[in-house]
């Protein structure tokens, strides 16, 4: 067990981001830190993708023009990243974009006392 | 055969390109939104009728984008189950439109994101890559996050909000069953993984159990996307406050092509011989999705908006269709496809009857249905049409899902799934009934509705719709000050609401939705005759 977390800690430490970033989403009653959970969920995955690619004495994908490349990391979980990377920053933008929107309609930014003022409405 | 391939990229590329011209011209002209989109998606469908013209002929059409090999590359695939839907999608967005037209929203920034999302639910359906397949599905839910948000009042945003961050949860989910995919067999094109999993059963072992992780993470990101019971929460919210004329397309479209996500990763990329040799995985599939059928159609009889009411009953719907996939037979696969087409028609309808409803009669909730058919008989012929279908009465849509997806609950001798389905719908006749009592057979009352039509529209400047809310106030008045006999005119009409806000193309779409959705009924024949190439192909590879 210890020895299995030893030379796989970089999954083990993902799964713990993953369930700091989903705390903070559920438990956190203010609004932008939900979303900065829902960020820290996210970047766990792009770490986890990352942490897959790694080759024991990998070099960065780049092929030489000429002569064996040797080993290397994998570039595809790269090009992966790179991709969800936008994908969350707009997904970051849309959000906070929300928020500014319902501070403006009610004047808060925390979740209990959204709720209150939705219900007396 | 010939070209068909290079209007793949087209139906994907287009759209989202399109997207930007509507900001762009709006920076000189007023209104271009609605013109721009209504031509492109017009030529998009003419380009898909081709495409499925080619397909239904010939069989699968791939193209490989940039021309790099699919082991490498983005391929994407129509085949019998991908047309179908992409055809669905732009046909949808296409009619929907004839309700925008007058019913809203409006505004150049809207129909930007409409594009948007047409061309990511396109992309959903068409692509042959699993981890494009993730970025199809976050612009497509971007998209919807924006639509919703549309609305006027500041219940959408709270809704658009609560949706976006439960999407993100779903789709990233699905982004750590692709991780886990890719490790264990180290592609990630949908037709490679389906030759390399029969060698990923065979072996066993550590890939086998990664699969086993990456089907359970990206079941649980579809059950929240696809809203399943008890996953479903932000459903609700979103389809109830999202503005009339978006809440058709989302409703339709938006579900039934993660829908068709799911189906197409369980079919396509893991298998039926995967499905059936994990243990417990059929069952906890298939019990997902009758839990959802009957908390769906439950929470629907107990609901007094009408919307919300739609809302839930697409919890139920959507339960049978993944009820459907977790059966594992031919003939239960087709259903659930068949039944995601017929949905997504009548919802569309139903959806769109709410918005004329609450349009030109005032009404939000089943009690202020009363006297709909003496006073606006098409509208409440439409829905009644609508919600028989719904029901499952044959000849309709709703009937011909039902009926295969019970025949596959038979054939795998899941007994419980066709009783579920026989429950479903005593409780969707429980709610419709509801309605098409109230609509028909009970009187009218003389009371001003408690929701103002209040004009949808956000950027104003249509002609008529300045006196609105005159118009809007004058009626209140005029039944306020004379509750008695006045507040009924000559024909027993009552005089709430404004139904000169109603243009013929909201109600065409209404009608148009109800006929298709007849008709749907009789073609369950064809239907089924243009998917088998799939299925069988799925089932006896």
């Amino acid at each position: 067990m210890i020895e299995l977390l030893a030379s796989r800690y970089a999954y083990a430490l993902m799964f713990v981001l993953m369930g700091v970033g989903m705390y903070m989403m559920i438990a956190n009653q203010n609004l932008v830190k939900k979303l900065i959970g829902v960020n820290l969920f996210q970047t766990a995955i792009f770490l986890f993708f990352v942490a897959v690619a790694y080759v024991e004495g990998g070099s960065a994908p780049i092929v030489p023009t000429e002569g064996a490349p040797g080993a290397m990391a994998s570039p595809l979980p790269h090009v992966i990243v790179l991709t969800a990377i936008v994908v969350g920053i707009a997904l970051t933008a849309v959000g906070l974009a929300l928020i500014v929107r319902i501070h403006s309609e009610y004047g808060t930014l925390r979740e209990d006392t959204l709720r209150e003022v939705r219900a007396d409405e | 055969m010939s070209n068909a391939d290079l209007i793949l990229p087209l139906l994907v590329a287009v759209p989202i390109l399109m997207a930007t011209a509507p900001i762009a011209l709006g920076l000189r002209f007023d209104r271009t939104g609605w013109s721009v989109t209504a031509l492109t998606t017009t030529g998009l469908l003419a380009a898909t009728a081709y495409l499925a013209s080619a397909v239904y002929s010939e069989g699968m059409v791939t193209h490989e984008l940039g021309g790099w090999p699919r082991e490498f590359g983005i391929q994407l695939v129509a085949d019998e189950f991908s047309t179908l839907i992409a055809l669905l999608v732009i046909a949808t967005a296409t009619a929907v439109l004839a309700y925008m037209r007058v019913g809203g929203p409006r505004g150049n920034t809207f129909y930007a994101g409409y594009l948007l999302l047409t061309g990511g639910l396109l992309g959903l359906s068409l692509t042959g890559d699993v981890f494009n397949m993730f970025v199809f599905l976050e612009i497509v839910g971007l998209a919807t996050y924006a639509l919703i948000a549309s609305g006027d009042g500041p219940e959408s945003a709270v809704s658009a909000l609560k949706y976006l961050i439960l999407g993100t949860v779903g789709a990233s989910l699905y982004l750590i069953g692709v991780g886990f995919i890719f490790m264990a067999t180290g592609t990630l094109n949908m037709q490679v993984l389906s030759e390399i999993m029969p060698e990923v059963l065979a072996q066993g072992g550590q890939n086998l159990v990664l699969m086993q992780a990456a089907f359970a993470f990206i079941f649980v990101g579809f059950a929240l996307k696809v809203a399943q019971w008890p996953l479903h929460t932000w459903q609700p919210d979103a389809y109830q406050h999202a503005p009339d004329g978006v809440t058709p397309v989302i409703a339709a479209l938006v579900s039934t092509a993660y829908a068709y996500a799911l189906g197409r990763l369980m079919y396509t990329v893991f298998g039926p011989e995967f499905l059936t040799s994990t243990p417990y995985l059929t069952e906890i599939v298939v019990t997902v999705g009758c839990l959802s059928v009957l908390a769906g159609s439950t929470l629907a009889v107990i609901q007094t908006d009408v919307k919300r009411m739609f809302a839930y009953s697409s919890v139920a719907q959507f339960g049978l269709v993944v009820a459907a996939f977790g059966l594992v037979t031919e003939t239960a696969l087709i259903g659930a496809i068949i039944h995601l087409i017929g949905h997504a028609v009548m919802k569309a309808g139903l959806f769109a009857a709410a918005g004329v409803i609450a349009v030109s009669y005032g009404a939000r909730t089943v009690n202020e249905y009363a006297g709909l058919a003496d006073n606006r008989p098409f509208v409440a012929g439409g829905t009644a049409l609508l919600l028989i279908a719904l029901i499952g009465i044959p000849p309709s849509a709703g009937f011909i899902g039902k009926w295969y997806i019970a025949v596959g609950s038979v054939q795998a001798e899941m007994w419980p799934v066709a009783v579920v389905i026989l429950l479903s719908t005593m409780l969707t006749l429980a709610y419709s009934a509801r309605l098409l009592e109230k609509m028909y057979f009970t009187p009218a009352t003389p009371v001003e509705s408690p929701h103002p039509s209040a004009p949808v529209a956000t950027d104003g400047g249509h002609e008529g719709e300045d006196g609105d809310d005159a118009h809007g106030s004058e009626h209140s008045d005029e039944s306020a000050g004379d509750v008695g006999a006045s507040a009924f005119t000559d024909a027993g009409r009552i005089g709430r609401g404004n139904p000169e806000a109603v243009s013929l193309g909201m109600l065409t779409l209404v009608i148009v939705a109800a006929i298709v959705a007849v008709l749907l009924g009789f073609a369950g024949g064809e239907l089924y005759d243009l998917l088998d190439p799939f299925a069988t192909e799925v089932f006896n590879e």
